[in-house]
């Protein structure tokens, strides 16, 4: 067993995961990267757009050229890694001990080591989670599948699509799907706002004209083996559809793009709270969930607007299990919680040492113009001249401003 | 004289601004909305010559995975999108692919080339 002793495991090989491994290694701890699919890169190797890396390298990149940059890092530093490695449990044996059980083709393997970085991404919310009832037929897809077909295999899904949620995802694939020829018919939105980034509004929907319907719902799908159509009605303000508002769309392919739940099920398993918001672990600003030592980054942690955010708090992860393998633990006299005030709906991290600065992450729940983003126990604040729930608030709290505070620190966004 | 108002949603900062261009006889008139110089700047450009990068997957010939993903090495106009969009689906190339190694020179001479943003590996 003697092979299978690390200090730190990183279970997901995506971006969160390889930058907390690179950051680990460079520290001279003992690193073990385990991905359960054939590749280290996770899902940007199929993300083939643009727009990664722009706050982490000052660089334009696609998903493959960004992720490429840190597979190159993970093997010039030599840092292990297993692939088509998928771990089935984790087990809490003591403060320096967990032990996880992995498999592999034609083995299975017991690791030991002292902290745990947990990266394993989000899943997509699928037909049956938003309430699209109708016929169990063929030709619907989630965004992702539908990006991995045509991105990483190339194969065409579909030729005539209606798209279903107006995340960036959906955005991206609206596009991808206008450029390879097939005709998007409609991206459909249930919230009375759009879902994504105004930049992919505009170069993902305006570009090819394709029309985006707000406060709407595919509320069937129709088809026989194949969608044929869906029926799509007005929402009114509690999402409920408007009976004599439905018309139907005919298509081939519906693409589900419903937004992202954090993958948690092992933390779950362990027992460690979730915080309902973010349906990410509560964390302290060492990204260290409750179980002392298993800490979580990128979009497991919450989900994230850009990679360089993930990669981020793969980072910060890393820094937490270098202090807590140091110190035996993480050991702060006074821990502060982060309280929603008005219009936030998400923050991370939940509770604040102050032992040093912290990058906050926060969304609001509805959009807003001219608003400043405060913190008043601190006395901060921020002008933000548009606050959207799909453009997440991130704001760093520097250490002297969290030793002012007592025992809560709100975030809020108002008029003034 | 024609006079033309077009509207564009400037997306070079999250601010969004609608910056409002005015168009008289093929001349700009005005700019309006924008909050700042780069604004400006981006309007004129998406009113004159509206530019994009275009990303696509070309087929890869005993490659570890049959397409290898590819971009434009600089912004090419938007109405040739889809013509060299296209053009890529009936090129093939083999196996291995560097990220940066040019799949296809000046493509269709419009002066960008179109460049692998993955390695594709070549499968035994």
């Amino acid at each position: 067993m003697a092979g299978l002793v690390y200090d730190v495991v990183v279970i997901g090989g995506g971006p969160a995961g390889l930058a907390a491994a690179i950051k680990t290694t460079e520290y001279g701890l003992k690193t073990l990267v385990l991905e359960q699919g054939e590749k280290l890169g996770g899902i940007t190797l199929q993300c083939i757009h643009p727009g990664f890396g722009i706050h982490y390298f000052k660089e334009d990149l696609t998903g493959p050229e960004f992720i490429y940059r840190f597979i190159k890092k993970i093997e010039s530093l030599g840092v292990e890694y297993y692939t088509n490695a998928y771990v089935e449990s984790i087990e809490y044996r003591s403060i320096m001990e967990k032990k996880i059980s992995v498999i592999m083709p034609g083995r299975v393997l017991d690791i030991t080591t002292k902290t745990i970085i947990y990266t394993t991404g989000a899943r997509e919310r699928h037909r049956y989670e938003i309430n699209i009832p109708g016929a169990n037929v063929s030709g619907v897809y989630t965004a992702g599948e539908a990006q991995a077909m045509m991105d990483l295999w190339g194969v065409m899904p579909g030729k005539r699509v209606v798209i279903v949620g107006s995340g960036d995802v959906g955005l991206i694939m609206a596009r991808r799907f206008a450029l390879e020829g097939a005709r998007v018919e409609a991206v459909i939105e249930i919230l009375p706002y759009p879902g994504g980034l105004t930049r992919n509004i505009v170069q993902c929907l305006k570009d090819y004209n394709i029309p985006l319907y707000l406060s709407h719902a595919v509320v069937e799908i129709k088809g026989r083996k194949r969608v044929e159509k869906v029926v799509v009605a007005k929402v009114n303000e509690n999402l409920e559809p408007i009976p004599g508002t439905e018309r139907e769309i005919e298509c081939d392919t519906v693409v589900i793009a419903a937004g992202l739940i954090p993958q948690v099920r092992l933390l779950e398993k362990l027992g460690v709270p979730i915080d309902p918001a973010t349906r990410g672990p509560i964390v302290n600003d060492y990204l260290e969930t409750s179980i002392p030592g298993i800490f979580v980054a990128g979009n497991a942690l919450v989900i994230n607007d850009f990679v360089d955010y993930a990669v981020e708090q793969g980072e910060q992860a890393a820094d937490g299990a270098r202090l807590f393998i140091e110190n035996k633990g993480i050991h702060t006299r006074k821990w502060r919680r982060i309280v929603k005030g008005r219009n936030i709906r998400l923050a991370v991290p939940h509770y604040v040492s102050g032992d040093k600065d912290v990058v906050l992450y926060a969304r609001v729940k509805w959009p807003e113009d001219n608003v400043w983003f405060r913190i008043p126990e601190t006395g901060r604040k921020l002008f933000m001249p548009k606050v959207r729930p799909a453009e997440m608030i991130r704001y760093v709290l520097a250490k002297d401003d969290i030793l002012k505070t007592t025992d809560k620190i709100t975030l809020e966004v108002s008029g003034q | 004289m024609t006079r033309v108002v077009r509207k564009v949603l400037c997306i070079v900062c999250p601010r969004g601004c609608e910056v409002k261009v005015v168009i008289e006889g093929g001349e700009i008139k005005s700019i309006e909305g924008n909050a700042c110089p780069r604004g400006a700047e981006y309007a004129v450009t998406e009113v004159r010559s509206p530019k994009r990068v275009l990303m696509s997957v070309v087929k890869c010939r005993d490659g570890d995975l049959p397409v290898v993903s590819v971009k434009t090495d600089k912004p090419i106009p938007k109405d040739k999108l889809l013509e060299v969009s296209k053009y890529l689906a009936n090129i093939e190339v083999k196996a291995p692919v560097e990220i940066g190694d040019i799949i296809v020179e000046n493509v269709l001479g419009l002066g960008a080339n179109i460049v692998a943003t993955r390695p594709c590996r070549k499968q035994k």
